[in-house]
């Protein structure tokens, strides 16, 4: 490898870069509006569930469970329903997730220390928020349960019993389980993914579409100095669209970054390589644009968002899809990256996982030289 | 218009697009690995948490609990740490969800009737899943308090009513939630995701498709040999995107059998319906590609650009995150999102069963964007061509 080469291989790639601005302002612009919707507009946290009752009781005794309900941050009582068939609108045309029905016989059999019944009817097509919305209901029913047992105790034996044992919750890490501060670390790595896939997948592509590989062929530059250059050139952009993507984690969301900041650099910077590299790969493998681009979005960008534990945990795949997940390299970054920021943890704990990245980073770079000259004889 | 030429234009585009082995694998396969790795990956439901046993009490008390977590079917035990640095350890590097942590002298309250607590230690990373299993261990550690709770009553009012020498009344108040699930009453995660995949692939499919295909006759300089034809322009755009909207449809098609035949997704409602919502939507997304394509030159801007629409109108779609988490004014927003209204039609035909009478309002916003922005599109690819 030829270090003026390369160079010039390099310059010839960022002049292209810098003559297309609109794919710059697009990469530059594609992380950030990614990491503002995410940040600002997209939660999983659940609450305000907009809940419709309908009480057959009428009675102090219910509408004091119908005010509990009213007083949670975590209801919103939308309606007041006098039938099952408003209900059966509001959850349609979804106004409601959840409604209340208090039957006719609850005062009844609460005042006869009977059990009485309060039925909930959850909206389950997103399962997701109806389970969270049911464990609310139900937790809130509970609770008023403990407390009317409490009373009708304390009046028969004059004495009070409390709840025996309590659950004590402490969460560590991400203390008020905010899910931006879940979702953000993580976003970066996908954002790194999406630029080598949609950026350097075409880049060699391009080339042979447009008949310039010829041209650079017949010039002295070697295949591992055209993939080097290549890479050099968006290797910059991509370290540039990290530092803007951490910087934005950092001061615009104040997501805590706990651990060590050197650590997170080098192993960006090792995740770029990778990635990039693995886009020159495809690009060297395919001579259509097309066909290039399908190929990056199917092997980069879907399964670093959907297989990376990103969102979506992987523990809970299939074990077929876990073994795929393996194969995963931004499972493995996302990994550190989600440790350092939330954990602080260090390199005791990550080192493998930087191990992995690095041989990834040096294989694909390998695969795509090799490919190249493949393709050049 | 000219049906001939029109049908001549279509039949290039189609020899083009399938000519190449490669291509046409390109062109089915893709909706199929997006369908199976969305069906299989995207879930937020935690079926069963993956917990660390911590007791330093170890009493029958304990055990007693232990085997509450145990017989709940939500939890696996993973580890039984045996001191505080073996716990830490085990959340740092992420092996379990969480732990819970039974402390010395527990039994020993119960035994005397005090008041106790059992700690519960959540990894927050995660903050979805950790809230979930915070949920599971709260109601399993209550329903050991409730059997600890009715013990002590019996005994109370045993002793009472020895005291007092009348009759036992044994009966206390208690109210029980009796919970119904609507619409998808295992709660399964997959039958909310698998349909709205419909909506991203075609989405994605139509949208890309027609932007580069255009632009590359653009990039390639083939756009000048076709203006010199007698082809007029709106046979050419019917031409270009017509084909794409056989590709989306096909890849609904095989969407929709593989999520009944794959997934057993239950499928409720029409699936006329279902064809007629997307004709509409299909109407958006080729008026988007068809602008993408006149104001790129290069595939590579034109890929830039798709994305740089698709990405928020999915996430901001409720495919995911629902709509009603949203800042107001992003929900403002979303009334603007085709994905949107064409998602609520897929998961409320799939799931509810719903029909026109329930769905209208949702078809008719795609309908005039539908209409809306392909009569813009066209008009500016027109202005482009001159």
């Amino acid at each position: 490898m030829n270090l003026r080469r390369t160079f010039a291989m390099a310059r010839k790639e960022i002049l292209h870069i810098i003559r297309d601005p609109r794919s710059l302002i697009a990469a530059f612009s594609q992380p950030l509006l990614m990491l503002l919707i995410f940040g600002y507009a997209l939660s999983l946290d659940v609450d305000r569930i907009p809940t419709i009752v309908y009480d057959l009781d009428q009675t102090p005794l219910s509408d004091a469970l119908i005010k509990s309900f009213r007083g949670s941050r975590y209801f919103n009582v939308v309606e007041e329903a006098k039938g099952y068939h408003p209900i059966d609108n509001a959850i349609d045309t979804r106004r409601a997730l959840l409604a209340v029905v208090v039957p006719t016989d609850y005062s009844r059999n609460l005042l006869e220390g009977r059990e009485a019944a309060v039925q909930l009817l959850v909206d389950g097509s997103d399962s997701n928020t109806a389970a969270i919305a049911q464990g609310y209901a139900e937790g809130l029913i509970l609770t008023f349960a403990q407390q009317t047992r409490e009373n009708a105790q304390s009046m028969r034996t004059g004495s009070v019993i409390h709840i025996p044992v309590e659950a004590r919750v402490r969460v560590w890490y991400n203390t008020d389980l905010v899910s931006r501060d879940f979702i953000v670390p993580g976003l970066i790595g996908v954002i790194i993914m999406i630029i080598a896939s949609l950026l350097t997948s075409l880049t060699v592509a391009r080339e042979w579409e447009n008949g310039t590989m010829e041209q650079l062929l017949s010039t002295p530059v070697r295949p591992v100095e055209i993939a080097m250059g290549k890479l050099a050139a968006y290797f910059l952009l991509g370290l540039a669209d990290m530092g803007v993507a951490l910087a934005v984690a950092i001061f615009v969301f104040h997501v805590p970054l706990k651990g060590s900041p050197a650590l997170l650099l080098v192993s960006s910077c090792i995740f770029i390589f990778g990635a990039l590299g693995w886009g020159i790969f495809i690009s060297a493998s395919q001579r259509n644009q097309l066909a290039a681009y399908q190929l990056g979005t199917l092997t980069s960008f879907l399964p670093a968002f959907l297989l990376s534990g990103f969102i979506y945990s992987i523990d809970n795949m299939p074990a077929v899809i876990r073994a795929i997940a393996l194969f995963v390299p931004a499972r493995y970054f996302i990994e550190i990256i989600k440790g350092v920021f939330l954990k602080g943890t260090g390199l005791r704990i990550l080192w493998f996982n930087l191990v992995l990245l690095t041989a990834y980073a040096a294989l694909v770079f390998y695969w795509a030289t090799s490919k190249l000259k493949k393709k050049v004889a | 218009m000219n049906l001939q030429r029109l049908r001549i234009i279509i039949r290039k585009e189609f020899i083009q697009t399938f000519r190449e082995p490669r291509m046409r694998f390109m062109m089915l396969l893709p909706p199929l690995i997006q369908l199976l790795v969305f069906g299989f990956a995207v879930n937020l439901d935690v079926d069963s948490a993956k917990i660390a046993w911590m007791d330093e009490d170890r009493s029958p008390q304990s055990r007693e609990l232990l085997s509450q977590f145990e017989g709940s079917g939500r939890f696996i035990i993973a580890a039984t740490p045996a001191s505080e640095a073996q716990m830490q350890d085990l959340l740092d590097r992420g092996r379990v969800d969480g732990v819970i942590r039974v402390l010395p002298g527990f039994a020993r309250d119960v035994e005397r009737g005090r008041d106790t607590s059992v700690q519960v230690l959540l990894d927050g990373t995660n903050s979805n899943s950790a809230s979930i299993v915070s949920g599971y261990a709260g109601q399993t550690i209550a329903r050991y308090a409730s059997q600890v709770m009715n013990q002590r009553q019996r005994d109370k009012l045993i002793a009472g009513t020895m005291a007092s020498g009348g009759a036992i009344t044994a009966q206390i108040p208690r109210v029980v939630a009796q919970t119904r699930v609507w619409f998808n009453p295992d709660l399964r995660s997959r039958n909310y995701f698998v349909p709205g995949v419909i909506v991203n692939i075609i989405m994605l499919v139509t949208l890309s498709m027609t932007a580069m295909a255009i632009v590359r006759e653009k990039e390639i300089g083939t756009m000048e040999q076709l203006m010199v034809t007698p082809i007029r322009p709106a046979e050419l755009i019917l031409g270009k995107t017509l084909p794409f909207v056989l590709i989306g449809f096909w890849d609904m098609i095989l969407v929709f059998v593989a999520s009944l035949v794959i997934f057993h997704v239950p499928f409720a409602g029409s699936f006329g319906l279902l064809c007629f919502a997307a004709l509409l939507f299909i109407l958006t997304t080729l008026g988007a590609g068809l602008y993408i394509s006149t104001i790129s030159k290069t595939q590579q801007q034109a890929n830039m650009s798709t994305f740089l629409i698709f990405q928020p109108f999915s996430m901001l779609s409720g495919f995911t995150f629902p709509i009603r988490n949203m800042p107001q004014v992003v929900q403002y927003f979303t009334y603007l999102n085709p994905m949107r209204y064409f998602l609520e039609v897929v998961r409320g035909v799939f799931l509810k069963g719903s029909g026109v009478d329930v769905l209208w309002p949702q078809l008719v916003a795609l309908g005039v964007m539908g209409v809306v922005v392909l009569s813009l599109a066209v008009r500016k690819f027109h202005k482009h061509l001159e």
